[in-house]
């Protein structure tokens, strides 16, 4: 644990679990009908993301602490969204009464 | 592909498919409130990923934040609208085939990639907390190196709060 030694887990593992829980986070976000599990869904993508910065921070071709940063960075960006979002979902709420993306389609053309 | 089975490799393993099974869990689940209970799971795993990789402070800041107020966020985000809501009964229209072959297709292209690419190793060894504590590091590196973006994010969670707040408010009688 910590910054010295080698760590045995090989990058392409790490990466392959990333691209499949942002495949999977894709999935839920292009075909769930409820908006708070759309927004959860970008959430597993930014997730998956912070799961690629973290390891080539400590797997990559310089190790640093550049990319631990950045994922502190993402966090912190990712609960200013989610914020904004439930709040933006409330106020619809309160004029629809549905949090249903097919009722959200009012200036679809 | 040789795999070593050291302990961490066991961890990686275990935490990963605690990881995608709490994710295919969340999309397979009918009620919304479990879905947040098993974006949870999904938090709590990236956490003990990020411990596994030497990334202390990241994984504390993501119970604290993501497991945390996030999770609970959304909970009462379900609350305060229709908590009975419960996902309609799947069936495969022609937009749920397409997304679905879609998002293979691209784990596949990844996949593909990420087989492929000879990723560079660098020295393993190297200490990248440069004998400090995880959390000293970090801090140093933040207030040294990247003194503007964290003014910069502070600014960002200041608007977005305050936003959030005026925007979430009921509307005052007579506006």
């Amino acid at each position: 644990m910590g910054g010295a030694g080698a760590i045995q887990v090989p990058a392409t593992s790490l990466l392959a679990l990333a691209a499949i829980l942002f495949c999977i986070g894709l999935y839920g976000a292009l075909t769930r009908r409820n908006l708070i599990i759309v927004l959860v869904s970008i959430e597993l993508m930014l997730n998956a993301a912070n799961i690629n910065l973290v390891t080539f921070s400590r797997l990559g071709a310089s190790p640093g602490l550049h990319g631990q940063v950045f994922a502190l960075f993402t966090i912190t960006v990712a609960a200013a969204e989610i914020a904004v979002g439930l709040a933006l979902l409330l106020a619809a709420f309160r004029t629809r009464r549905s949090t249903h993306v097919e009722d959200m389609d009012q200036h679809k053309w | 592909m040789q795999i070593l089975w050291t302990p961490e490799m066991i961890a990686f393993f275990l935490i990963s498919l605690a990881i995608l099974a709490c994710a295919v869990m969340l999309l397979s689940f009918q009620k919304v409130i479990y879905m947040a209970l098993a974006i949870g799971g999904v938090f709590i795993g990236c956490a003990a990923l990020y411990i596994l990789l030497g990334a202390e402070f990241v994984g504390i800041s993501q119970v604290l934040i993501y497991a945390g107020a996030i999770t609970i966020l959304l909970m009462f985000a379900i609350m305060l609208t229709n908590h009975e809501a419960v996902e309609p009964e799947a069936r495969w229209t022609v937009r749920r085939v397409f997304s679905a072959l879609g998002c293979l297709a691209l784990a596949a292209v990844l996949w593909f990639v990420i087989r492929s690419v000879q990723w560079p190793q660098g020295d393993a060894a190297t200490d990248i907390n440069q004998g400090h504590p995880n959390a000293v590091a970090i801090g140093l590196m933040l207030f040294k190196t990247y003194t503007i973006p964290f003014e910069l994010v502070s600014l960002l969670l200041i608007v977005a709060l305050v936003g959030a707040v005026i925007l979430a408010r009921p509307p005052k009688e007579g506006e």
